[in-house]
Formats: structure tokens, sequence, C-alpha cells
């Protein structure tokens, strides 16, 4: 009986990771195909990604992208440390009520985000000329809540005591911040940076409506799918896949050292004791 | 002991929205004395002590230092250095780094620094321990890195924040005695905070003894203990026998329970109601026919250095401490020296201080006797 568990338990998860991991497989698989459409396997070669690299508007969509990326994601770190850091001296109530609208972006719907921010930028005149301007508004906008939430539970564990010992040794309150709240922090405050790069690449809805005279990967990618599917997109998703999960990964490597640091340290001051 | 005062609370009050945390705090700290403040948790003795660091302001009064009010100079501006009930040591930097870090702020030369740092790693015995990490050390070393991030500032007032009330016994232990002598060494003010009224009497020269935000006694440990002021300061340290409805018939003599004793009190006036403690460890047995007090032992505690006795003496609990061991129901004397009195005057009724759960079964059982 324990044994036949034990397969329906593995059946169960393969089932399941096949069932995620299925279709990016075969997206993958595809973009290493000779045949110029993907609907046929003619044997391997890498036509799709030296295509995918000739493509001029493809390049720019990237730079646009990674430029947009890196801007908003700096941006986002910035004001959601700040804006945690705040949220995290209030009292009780107060505190409650500003997370809870300060969470109520990351619910909200792509699309309306998306048609709300288009129809404000058009509102306060930022034009086509402001291109750039404008998605990194909107992405640094949907981003700070997610750097907000992944400080927040730092400066929780983080002892307010911290902050007054260093004011005790003679720091004035914005060095003892900058030396010793941010520090302990950190790990934070990374894990909020790398998520809201993550989300910045990853984003189409609100670029969508939001760009406007220039053009990320997202949305230069669906634009050619529009026009018939080209194996070269197919290279270009597996290459924006690989280098999605490669940074999700880090940041759960990176927290679960943490915590198996903590953990061993835990034990050794325990022995010693 | 007649330094001059370095610090002066005068009529510091501190309310948080109405609810009184110190009410009229009047006192003064002396140059170089290790004073204590000692109290029930709540008391608001920590309250007490972030005021003088600076991280809270008073409701109203003064705080001066020097002869220069305090009130206004933030915590980064006081010549007062505070060792934090957890430590609040930095994660982030080492042990050298972290004891360092008051210097590096003050921007001193690097090779001072150093030998300032190394000169403290010696006197808290963690020589060697200057590239670990906080979380690699034991609460003891964590504790002892505090003190030495404190004190390598050479503050003129040390506060103390029940600073070794996370330590096993033995460790506590020692480290009292360390820390009394690092406080004798380098002449430092140590302001401290606890709950533990032995810890106060083995290492203060002056106990602040304090309950519901309110002063009840400044003095010395042997003032505190055999002179209190009140019912309070009495049954918070040390075991005592307290009997509250007694009567100062005229000087050098009152009543308890009935019987008259010659005392060493006076100034009373006649026949004023009055609260009288004995302690357990001044009153002696004595052969039933020699005493004007006679009861029926009840029970016997073993408590290691001696035997604590209750004496049943016509339905009132007398608790006795000797070294000789009683048969639990032979009938004893109490001798009760006229220096063995200590009265006070009667604590009001509003005042009536709560009882622990172990005096209220005291007062039960009395009850149930009487019966």
């Amino acid at each position: 009986m324990k044994t036949l568990g034990k397969v329906f338990k593995w059946i169960y998860l393969v089932l399941t990771l096949v069932f995620l991991y299925a279709p990016i497989f075969v997206l993958i698989v595809f973009s290493f195909t000779e045949s110029r459409t993907m609907s046929k396997w003619n044997g391997f070669s890498l036509n799709a990604y030296r295509e995918m690299l000739s493509d001029a508007a493809l390049m720019d969509a990237l730079k646009v992208t990674l430029i947009v990326a890196v801007v908003s994601a700096v941006a986002a770190t910035f004001i959601g440390t700040v804006a945690a850091i705040g949220i995290n001296s209030m009292k009780r109530r107060r505190r409650m009520i500003v997370e809870n609208i300060s969470q109520l972006p990351m619910v909200n719907p792509d699309l309306v985000t998306g048609i709300s921010l288009m129809m404000l930028f058009s509102f306060i005149g930022l034009s086509s000329k402001f291109g750039y301007l404008r998605l990194i508004l909107a992405h640094t906008t949907f981003n700070v809540p997610y750097v907000m939430f992944s400080v927040l539970p730092k400066l929780r564990q983080s002892s307010n005591m911290l902050y007054e010992a260093a004011m005790d040794l003679g720091c004035k309150p914005t060095k003892a911040l900058w030396k010793v709240v941010i520090p302990d922090i950190m790990p934070g405050i990374i894990s909020g940076f790398i998520m809201a790069f993550t989300l910045s690449l990853d984003d189409f809805v609100i670029s969508w409506f939001v760009a406007d005279g220039i053009q990320n990967l997202s949305i230069y990618i669906y634009g050619l799918a529009k026009r018939g599917i080209s194996t070269k997109i197919n290279a270009f998703s597996a290459l924006m896949f690989v280098v999605v999960v490669t940074l999700l990964l880090i940041v759960n490597i990176r927290s679960m050292r943490e915590e198996k640091y903590a953990a061993a340290q835990r034990k050794k001051v325990a022995k010693s004791n | 002991m007649e330094n001059k005062r370095l610090i002066e609370l005068v009529n510091v009050t501190k309310d948080y929205d109405g609810d009184i945390a110190l009410e009229n705090i009047n006192l003064y700290i002396r140059d170089g004395e290790f004073l204590t403040l000692l109290g029930p948790s709540g008391c608001g003795k920590t309250t007490l002590l972030r005021l003088i660091a600076g991280f809270i302001m008073p409701s109203s009064g003064q705080i001066i230092m020097d002869g220069k009010d305090l009130t206004a100079i933030p915590p980064y501006k006081r010549r007062v250095n505070t060792v934090f009930q957890k430590y609040a040591l930095f994660p982030h930097l080492n042990v050298y780094d972290n004891i360092a870090f008051g210097l590096n702020i003050k921007k001193l030369p690097k090779a001072v620094i150093k030998e300032k740092v190394t000169e403290m790693l010696a006197m808290v015995n963690l020589s060697g321990f200057e590239n670990r990490y906080i979380e690699q050390l034991s609460g003891g070393q964590q504790q002892r890195v505090a003190i030495a991030r404190a004190l390598v500032n050479e503050p003129e007032v040390l506060l103390l924040d029940e600073p070794l009330g996370a330590l096993d016994l033995k460790l506590r232990k020692g480290m009292q005695i360390e820390l009394k002598r690092m406080q004798q060494k380098l002449g430092i003010t140590f302001v401290y905070v606890t709950h533990d009224q032995e810890e106060a009497l083995t290492m203060s020269d002056t106990i602040v003894v304090m309950n519901h935000g309110v002063i009840q006694q400044i003095g010395t440990p042997v003032d505190v203990y055999n002179e209190p002021k009140n019912q309070f300061v009495a049954k918070f340290i040390g075991e005592s026998n307290i009997f509250p409805s007694s009567v100062m018939v005229r000087d050098f003599l009152v009543r308890i329970n009935g019987i008259e004793y010659e005392c060493v009190d006076k100034g009373f006036g006649n026949n004023k109601a009055v609260d009288v403690v004995i302690r357990p460890e001044d009153v002696d047995f004595i052969s039933p026919d020699k005493a004007k007090l006679v009861g029926a032992v009840k029970s016997v505690l073993f408590m290691g250095v001696h035997y604590e006795f209750t004496v049943d003496c016509s339905g009132v609990m007398w608790k006795v401490h000797s070294t000789d061991y009683v048969e639990p129901g032979t009938v004893v004397g109490i001798e009760i020296l006229p220096d063995a009195i200590h009265v006070m005057k009667a604590q009001k009724a509003e005042e009536e201080v709560e009882l622990t759960e172990e005096e209220l079964m005291e007062r039960d059982l009395v009850r149930e006797d009487a019966e």
C-alpha cells in the first residue's frame, strides 16, 4: 500500500509538471528547428537564433525593454523601500490602512491599470515624445508595491532597537538609517529589485496601452505574431524564459541559503551554550 | 559618596495619551555611583532609562546633566550610552566593527580605534573574537559585546536595561560581579534597570524602588532592606512578615496582633495605626514559656542555606528563617527583639499592594483556620 501511494504521488507530480511546462518545452524545442514555421520539424539548426540577431527592430525592442526594466526597477526599489520604512514606523491602524491601499495595484487587473495610465498620460500631456518616460513611469508604478512587500517583512524582523542603538552611539537619524537599518534589510531590498526587474521584462498588457512611439519586446513580438508566427519568436521567447527563470532561481536560492545559514548558526550557538 | 550630582530629574512626568508611565519623578544621580532602578514590570523603570538616553521626551519636567538642560538634546548628542535589553547588536557587522561603531562615527583615527577596541575586547574577555559575527556568539558573549560597544565610547553615564535578563542563573551571577568590577575600575556612573531584587542589593550603591510610575523609596541597599518606607518596598525586597493593622502605642512601644512589644522606632504619635515589618531572619525560636508569642510549626521548607518555617500563632502565620531544624507540629516561642521590629507609616487602602498568589493562599489558610 505504502509503495502504491508513493507511485501515485510521483505520477501526480510528473503530470502536474508536464502540464505546466509542456508548452514551454515545445516552444524551446521548436526554436531549434530548420523550418521557418513552427508546425514542422525539419532537423536541428540555429537558424532561428541567427535570424533573431539580424532583426534590427527586435534588437531595438530589446534595448527598450532592458532600459525600461533597469530604470523602473531602480526607481521602484528606491520608492518602495522608503515607503516600507515609513509604513513600518506608523501606528497599527494607519499602517493597516496604508498597507491595504498599497496592495490594491497588485490585484488590480493589468487592463484597468494600463487604460487608466494611458488616460492619465494623455491628460497631463505626456505625448509620444516621451515614449521612454511613459513606459518607465508605468512600470515603476506597478513595481512599487512588490518591492514594498518584499522589504516590509525584513523590516518587521529587524529590531527597532537597532535604530535606537545607532543613535545612541552617535548617529543622526539619517545616518542611523544608512549604517544600520538599510544593511539589515538589504536582502529584502535586493529580492525586491530582482522581482521588479523580472516583472518589468514580463509585462505586456500595461505596456501595450501605455507605449507610444516606442516598442518594447512584448509589444513587438505580439505585432510579429499577428502577421504569422516565425521561429525567431520561439528563439526569443526561449531566451526570455531562461532569463526570467534564472532571476527567479536567484531570488529563491538567496532566501533558501539565508534560512539555512540562520538555522545552522542557531544550532552552533545552541551547542556552544 | 559625596560626589557631585551628575544627572538631575526635576518633576519629570511622562504619559502616553493620558496613560501615566511616570509621575512627578525627582531624582539625582551622583557622579560615579551605581544606581539601580528596581521594580516590577510596568513600573516605569525602563521608561525612565529611555528618558535619560533621549529616545523619548518627558511630557513635563526637566532632565539636567552637568548643570545643562538635556530635555531637548537628541540621543546622539548625549554623553550617555545604553546596553539594550536584547543587546541590539548590528547583525551585519562583526564583533570588531560592532564595538568600533561609535568611534567610527566620531571619525577617530583608525589606529586609535584599533587600540581602544582591542583594549575593550580584553576587558570583556573576548580577545580573538574580532572577526566573529553576532549570530555566531552565545548569549553571554553577545552580552559582553553589547557592554563593550557602549563602554568604548567612554560615556559619562552607562545605561543598562535589564542586561542580564536573558542569561541563565550561573552566567548572571558571574556577569554581576564582572559589571561591578568594570564600573569600579572605570569610575563610570551606571544606571541599571532590573526587576531582580537580589541583583539590585548585590550591585548597587543606590537603589530606587519604583511602582506604578512612582518612586517608592531611594536609599542604599541596606536602607531599603532594613528600613523599607512602605509595605510595597518591604514586600518587593526580601521576605517579610507584614502586619498592616498594628498600633503605635507610644514612642518605643508597638502593639502587633494584640501583643505589645518594645521597639526602636519613635515619632509616629500615640495610638496611631501603623504597618509593621519583621524580617523572617530577624526572629528566633526560644522555649515557649519564655516567649510573649507562642505558636505551632505548621510547615518547613528547606531553602539551602536555611529552613523556612511557617508558624501558626493563634491564626496569624509567621514566616521564620532559621538554620536549626524544628519538627512540624512542635510548639515554639518566638522571640522578637526591639531592633527586629520596623515600623512604617500605614499605607492607605487604595495604595494596597497587590498580593502574590502565594500570599493569597496563605491568607486563605489563615481564614480557614479561624473558622
